[in-house]
């Protein structure tokens, strides 16, 4: 198939069942929320080093947030519930509750909720208190600066993680190009992340090593520099550099319509190829076809 | 919707504890008009002194001068009653859920022991609003009360849990023996506000002359505030952005109790 200049492999992505739980994030100013949002969202990229994979949704507008402050909203994932929920309690409590002037937020409406606020509030060392508003509890927990406020309950539903899409090119500078203007399309996107560092990650991985004690390795058959050194190489004549963008959502349809507008701004914007990744379809329910997401694409 | 008008005032209070719209909504015309009501200490019927007309549903509506008829929506779960006028004494009280709107003033007693739900007041309230039942320790625990004028003595009189917001004032004594909850005034507050409070919050937007049980503590802006502010302006109360955004002066109390109360003071000028 070719889209614009680029060539897109009839394949899939493969993703697979995650928790997700979406956090808002408030605080004096936008810089407040935005540093909190980035700390919480840090060292999450994957679950295979991180326990999570997090991210930066959107900038909410003082309209949009509880308080009527400016705000970040976050989306978090782990692969079971309580993980996410022990993942929540420790960025927040070391991300968010330790920030100036934020306070946060249950962002997503569900019948399972998992305890967030109501553990931190322990750190109130018997001085926090508790208000009750429309049906939500919040905490008011004592901290030097001031008062931090956390709601107790935060949803927590079945998302997907694990959607993707991969983008060759000539050179680094190209491919990476291609990556950059994919990553900007995705992000006009709700209810997904992209848990990488910009968005993109220059090493994606298989499953598995020769090394015993290693869950994942290098995808060695997307290495350019492998090209002439493995028998399965996938990188085809000509390039020099490939990207990944992983994206985790709160539904297949999200991460579908990202890996769309990605996989478009790519092509259009210098990759050679675009392809993802999958695991022969054995791993994860959810494969999602790029032919799919191109319709008006010709056949070569 | 079923409507129900008062003909003439009576005598003596009219009990009509069970008049709310969740109890009559599977009831016939018929069936609203046999239903039990206490005029002083002599057994009637809903039809012996209202109008019925209209089918009953999740809405029921209250004409009249109803200034003697006491426990109007008491015990609520469900449903919409709304009061053409001024409502007597024990309106709202007990209610569980649902929404009570009363176009005039309440009574004394309003909304006590309630449980959940929203009652809403155009006019004044009178004393004890929000309260406890006699001889139960805790008042009102849950649910939301809006007076858009002014209330009596004793407003949240052992407050366990739940929102009073008055746009007019305070009388004296509110928050008494206060367990938890919050009480938001816009207008004035009277004398010994929180005595003996244990826990909870009054929030005033005015100098207040406050016991010396009380302990200032600091100055700032309580971020658990706004979300109560912006829902109370939401629901139509004249909060301004200042008082929303402002800060507030700390007073931690009552000393005699176990000092976890406060009122908050708005600073003017922030």
């Amino acid at each position: 198939m070719r889209l614009s200049d680029a060539e897109v492999v009839d394949t899939f992505a493969e993703a697979f069942p995650m928790w997700g739980a979406r956090i808002v994030i408030t605080g004096e100013s936008p810089a407040w929320a935005h540093e909190a949002a980035r700390s919480l969202t840090g060292f999450a990229t994957s679950v295979i080093g991180c326990k999570c994979e997090a991210g930066i949704e959107r900038e909410l507008d003082p309209a949009e947030t509880p308080d009527g402050r400016p705000g970040v909203s976050t989306l978090l994932f782990a692969p079971d519930r309580e993980g996410l929920a022990k993942r929540l309690v420790e960025r927040v409590g070391q991300s968010v509750l330790t920030c100036p002037t934020t306070a946060c937020f249950n962002g997503l409406e569900g019948p399972e909720t998992v305890d967030v606020g109501g553990q931190l509030r322990f750190f109130g060392d018997g001085y926090q208190a508790s208000k009750v508003l429309d049906g939500r509890r919040y905490w008011r927990v004592p901290v030097m600066e001031g008062e931090f406020l956390v709601e107790e309950r935060f949803a927590v539903a079945e998302g997907v993680g694990g959607g993707n899409i991969i983008m060759l090119g000539r050179d680094s500078a190209s491919a990476l190009r291609a990556a950059e203007a994919a990553a900007a399309a995705m992000r006009s996107v709700s209810d997904v992340i992209l848990p990488f560092p910009g968005g993109i990650a220059r090493s994606g991985s298989k499953v598995g090593s020769r090394y015993s004690g290693l869950m994942a390795s290098t995808n060695h058959a997307l290495c350019p520099t492998l090209r002439a050194q493995v028998p399965d190489t996938d990188v085809p004549p000509g390039v020099g550099s490939v990207f990944e963008i992983v994206i985790d959502g709160l539904t297949v349809e999200a991460v579908s319509e990202a890996m769309a507008r990605g996989l478009e701004a790519a092509a259009q914007s210098g990759a050679s190829h675009v392809t993802a990744g999958n695991y022969g379809g054995n791993l994860g329910p959810y494969h999602i076809a790029l032919k799919d997401l191109v319709p008006g694409a010709g056949e070569e | 919707m079923l409507t129900l008008a008062l003909r003439d005032q009576p005598t003596v209070p009219l009990e009509t504890e069970g008049l709310s719209p969740d109890r009559l909504a599977t009831c016939g015309r018929g069936e609203v008009e046999a239903l039990t009501v206490w005029h002083g200490n002599e057994r009637a019927q809903v039809g012996d002194f209202f109008a019925v007309s209209g089918s009953a549903d999740e809405e029921l509506r209250l004409e009249g001068d109803l200034r003697r008829v006491k426990f109007l929506g008491a015990g609520m779960t469900a449903g919409r009653l709304t009061v053409v006028g001024d409502a007597g004494m024990h309106t709202g009280a007990g209610m569980r859920g649902g929404e009570l709107a009363v176009a005039g003033a309440v009574g004394d007693f309003a909304g006590v022991g309630m449980r959940g739900g929203r009652l809403v007041v155009e006019g004044s309230a009178g004393n004890h609003l929000g309260g406890n039942q006699p001889g139960e320790r805790a008042g009102m625990r849950g649910g939301e009360i809006l007076v858009y004028g002014n209330a009596g003595e004793q407003v949240g009189a052992g407050l366990r849990r739940g929102l009073i917001a008055v746009a007019g004032r305070l009388g004296d004594a509110a928050a008494l023996r206060m367990l938890a909850g919050t009480i938001v005034a816009l207008g004035g507050v009277g004398a010994r506000p929180g005595a003996a409070m244990r826990r909870g919050t009054i929030v005033a937007m005015s100098q207040v002359t406050l016991l010396p049980t009380f302990g200032f503590a600091c100055s700032y802006r309580p971020p658990f505030l706004r979300l109560y502010l912006r829902h109370l302006r939401a629901l139509g109360l004249p909060l301004t952005d200042e008082q929303i955004e402002g800060r507030y002066a700390r007073w931690c109390g009552d000393g005699l109790e176990l000092r976890r109360g406060e009122i908050l003071m708005l600073e003017s000028g922030t």
